[in-house]
């Protein structure tokens, strides 16, 4: 899909948040100078070819559950298996396979910290894997995007 | 788990997990979003929006936001930098590595020695390894000489990636 400038424009001035009020779309129209119509139109069809990912609420897992990252050292010719063991676990939702000896990352999420801890115990029993366990101490600065350098993407 | 932010405690209702569940993977592309959702829970549309703002303010919703999908937007290399720090620094480094305009995420986590000794990731997404070597080059800039070994874990495949689960999690016992 080829964004053009009313697209970026759209992603870098709601990319961190947008109002939530009565007619978001409304608003954010009369922002950027577009009809709500074109907003909505422009939101669906980046949304549709996944450019974004979603247009809602990110929430705070450690607010609405407990989650955790995880990093296991698979041997490298059982990585598949053991990425799709991890995958299919209740509770896990992101998995990256990473360059390194820890090369599956995933993140763990249950209800509360007992539940965490009890999934965590038993795919680890189940991958017969030691697991690195790297809860959040402290968050510096959570997700909340980047500056798009549209000119390096061009 | 804490945050660097205080909030204030709010508890779910079942009315907010539906609505957490209703709007995890967006919200209604349509003028009257909440109004949709509201013929949805069987509520009024004041409703859902005085629940939304509500779990906004208690940091349950970190931002209502277009949230892009970097990779798809040609950031094809992202790279997780992981540095030890100094235990007596690491406030003071997290801070500074958090501002800065190319970072997406900034955590302190735990080391585990012998296994894992760094203690700060900074998440760097570039279009080539050089630009996220050359973001960490410049996060190095700022540890000076707090910062005791550092290395980049490039992702190499997304095996999964999906938003919060609530519907999911609340069915398990």
């Amino acid at each position: 899909m080829q964004l053009d400038a009313a697209d970026r424009q759209l992603i870098d001035s709601y990319q961190r948040g947008l109002p939530v009020c009565e007619r978001p779309y409304a608003e954010m129209a009369s922002h950027l100078g577009m009809t709500e119509e074109e907003v909505l139109k422009r939101l669906s069809a980046l949304q549709a070819h996944n450019v974004l990912s979603r247009v809602g609420p990110v929430f705070e897992h450690s607010r609405a559950g407990a989650s955790l990252l995880a990093a296991v050292a698979a041997p490298v010719d059982q990585i598949d298996l053991v990425a799709a063991r991890i995958n299919h676990a209740p509770g896990v939702n992101h998995n990256y396979a990473r360059e390194h000896a820890y090369n599956l990352w995933f993140v763990m999420t249950a209800p509360d910290e007992r539940t965490l801890h009890e999934r965590l115990d038993d795919l680890e029993n189940r991958l017969r894997l030691p697991m690195l366990r790297l809860p959040m101490v402290e968050g510096y600065h959570i997700d909340l995007g980047f500056s798009i350098d549209w000119e390096a993407l061009s | 788990m804490s945050t660097s932010t205080s909030r204030s405690e709010l508890t779910l209702t079942d009315t907010d997990r539906q609505l957490i569940v209703a709007t995890q993977s967006g919200l209604p592309l349509v003028p009257d979003p909440w109004g949709e959702l509201a013929r949805q829970l069987g509520i009024t549309a004041d409703e859902v929006l005085e629940r939304f703002q509500r779990m906004q303010q208690a940091g349950v919703i970190r931002r209502v936001a277009a949230v892009p999908d970097h990779y798809k937007l040609g950031y094809r290399f992202n790279g997780m930098t992981v540095w030890d720090i100094r235990d007596d620094a690491i406030v003071a480094m997290g801070e500074r590595v958090g501002e800065l305009p190319f970072v997406s995420h900034c955590y302190q986590r735990p080391r585990h020695l012998p296994y894992w000794s760094y203690n700060l990731f900074a998440m760097v997404h570039g279009t080539s390894r050089e630009e996220v070597e050359e973001k960490a080059g410049r996060i190095r800039e700022q540890l000076g000489d707090t910062c005791r070994g550092q290395t980049i874990l490039y992702s190499s495949a997304i095996l999964k990636k999906t938003g919060l689960r609530l519907a999911k999690q609340k069915d398990t016992p």
